[in-house]
């Protein structure tokens, strides 16, 4: 099994978080704040937090356009909630004047899809990619799919939530791109971290 | 309070658990929470970057100014500011006043702060905010205080500093006295753990987790005074995990420009040479009042206990 190196931007939100999850499966993690610390990195946690916030500061400080091409160029990339927003190739119920996307993952995401902190939930949701035993969610103010392109898999959906009680998109993933609409890393579930540190190596092989 | 939510869209959902409460809290950490008194202020803080906002009537230098009874504020004004922004918006009830709290939970507000900045409604009981769907965030001074806010349901917890002065020696005051005393549980055995959780008055099987935690249960931000970039990054580099700006944004000059400044200075707390760039040209920050010269009867700090 190859070392890897991944990096968590760490602009504002929940990345101590993702942290302490890669570093609790062996995998060495640092926090991203500068477009130069892309550089030694093999793959990127966009974490949760204010989609918004973290737009601004990102934009600020010019890591907008080089996400963009880090995205681009293929290099493995896993957002979860405000950080599936920022992947999103469209974002619907965004703030007025819309916010800064990084983009790359051809998927329509609705920013509060699931409502306001008195809706935040949790549930335990199917997701084989994963295994036989459900996964842990955790939805916070959180975001869902509501489309997707042709190529995208989707790995996880909460049953019956749509407004004809069709099952709603919460997790894709699109070759070295994954995305999570809630908080693997609020649990004790280390199965979504191992589970993108393998796209990172998968990767990392398919380039050597 | 938890509840769940049998076959009401989704399947079995729980809401209202304490992860998805002391979540979001985790999801606004390296931000700042910004006082807005009108929608207009709200899009200036959404726009500046903050990850919260906190809808009231007055920021606090004007309570302290006007005097008098300072309630929760008109849900009218919140509601406007729920419909201005996407960010979260917080807002605050009197100590004690649960009444209060009910209809802001009614309106959807996504967090409430029990604050020590509106007049307290009850001197001996602190809000039950386990009845609650909605998280709190409550003040405090000290580790006890801390710990006895989040027995009581907290889910955030914020150093009290002294509201609507701009002068930021209270916040640090708090601050340090929390992370000093989590410094020195961390070092205690099981003997002395019990003896301290009597003494600070705090439950022991928060004071035991929280030492073995090293750092609190919840996430902690600061409040109360905070002006500058500086004093952001000061707090910060004072170990809290973000900071709440009360008056100091929307008194000062060039709110829109400051609050920009305050959201950089806290994602690059460690950096004084951004420190420096965002601190430049910010026009004049809020005149403050100097908290030695507060009488003590105005101080809103010694509030709760």
């Amino acid at each position: 099994m190859s070392e890897i190196r991944l990096g968590v931007l760490a602009l504002q939100g929940a990345f101590r978080e993702h942290i302490n999850m890669l570093e609790r499966i062996g995998v060495e993690a640092v926090e991203v704040r500068r477009a130069e610390q892309l550089d030694d990195l093999d793959g990127l946690i966009i974490p949760g937090g204010e989609s918004t916030s973290m737009g601004l500061v990102a934009e600020r400080w010019g890591l907008v356009e080089p996400l963009r091409q880090w995205v681009h160029m293929g290099r493995p990339t896993w957002g979860t909630c405000a950080g599936m927003i920022l992947l999103a190739e469209q974002a619907t119920g965004q703030k007025q004047g819309g916010q800064a996307l990084i983009g790359g993952l051809d998927v329509t995401v609705n920013r509060n899809y699931f409502g306001r902190q008195v809706d935040s939930f949790e549930a335990d949701l199917d997701a084989p990619a994963l295994g036989e035993t459900p996964v842990h969610a955790v939805f916070i103010r959180a975001p869902a799919i509501t489309a997707i392109a042709d190529d995208v898999e989707v790995l996880t959906t909460v049953p019956g939530w749509g407004n004809n009680h069709e099952a709603v998109i919460a997790a894709v993933r699109k070759g070295p791109i994954l995305a999570t609409a809630f908080h693997p890393e609020l649990t004790d579930d280390l199965r979504w971290h191992r589970y993108f540190a393998q796209i990172v190596r998968e990767n990392m092989q398919r380039a050597d | 309070m938890s509840e769940t939510n049998g076959h009401q869209r989704g399947g079995q959902v729980e809401r209202g658990t304490f992860a998805v409460k002391a979540g979001l809290a985790q999801m606004l950490k390296g931000g700042v929470i910004m006082d807005v008194v009108t929608a207009e202020q709200a899009r200036i803080a959404e726009e500046a970057g903050a990850c919260a906002v906190m809808a009231l009537e007055r920021v606090p230098a004007d309570i302290r100014q006007d005097g008098g009874v300072a309630r929760m504020s008109d849900p009218r004004l919140i509601k406007e500011i729920m419909e201005a922004v996407t960010i979260p918006v917080m807002a605050k009830v009197r100590i004690g006043h649960f009444v209060e709290a009910q209809i802001l939970e009614a309106l959807g507000v996504d967090y409430i702060d029990e604050s020590e900045v509106l007049t307290p409604a009850d001197e001996a009981h602190h809000i039950n905010k386990h009845n609650f769907t909605i998280p709190f965030v409550c003040g405090c001074r000290n580790l006890g205080e801390a710990l006895r806010r989040i027995a009581e349901g907290a889910a955030m917890i914020r150093t009290k500093g002294e509201a609507g002065t701009g002068d930021v020696v209270e916040a640090v005051r708090h601050a340090r006295s929390v992370h000093g005393a989590i410094r020195r549980i961390h070092t205690m055995d099981a003997d002395e753990l019990f003896t301290y959780a009597k003494e600070i008055q705090a439950p022991y099987a928060l004071v035991k987790q929280t030492a073995e935690l090293n750092r609190l249960p919840v996430v902690n931000f600061a409040a109360g005074g905070v002006a500058t970039p500086a004093d952001a990054a000061l707090m910060m580099q004072l170990g809290v995990d973000g900071v709440f700006v009360g008056s100091g944004i929307f008194k000062s000059d060039d709110p829109a420009k400051r609050a920009h400044a305050i959201v950089q200075a806290v994602t690059h707390y460690n950096d004084p040479r951004i420190l420096a760039e965002v601190s430049e040209n910010l026009g004049a920050p809020m005149v403050g009042i100097n908290v030695t010269e507060l009488p003590e009867a105005e101080k809103m700090a010694e509030r709760g206990w």
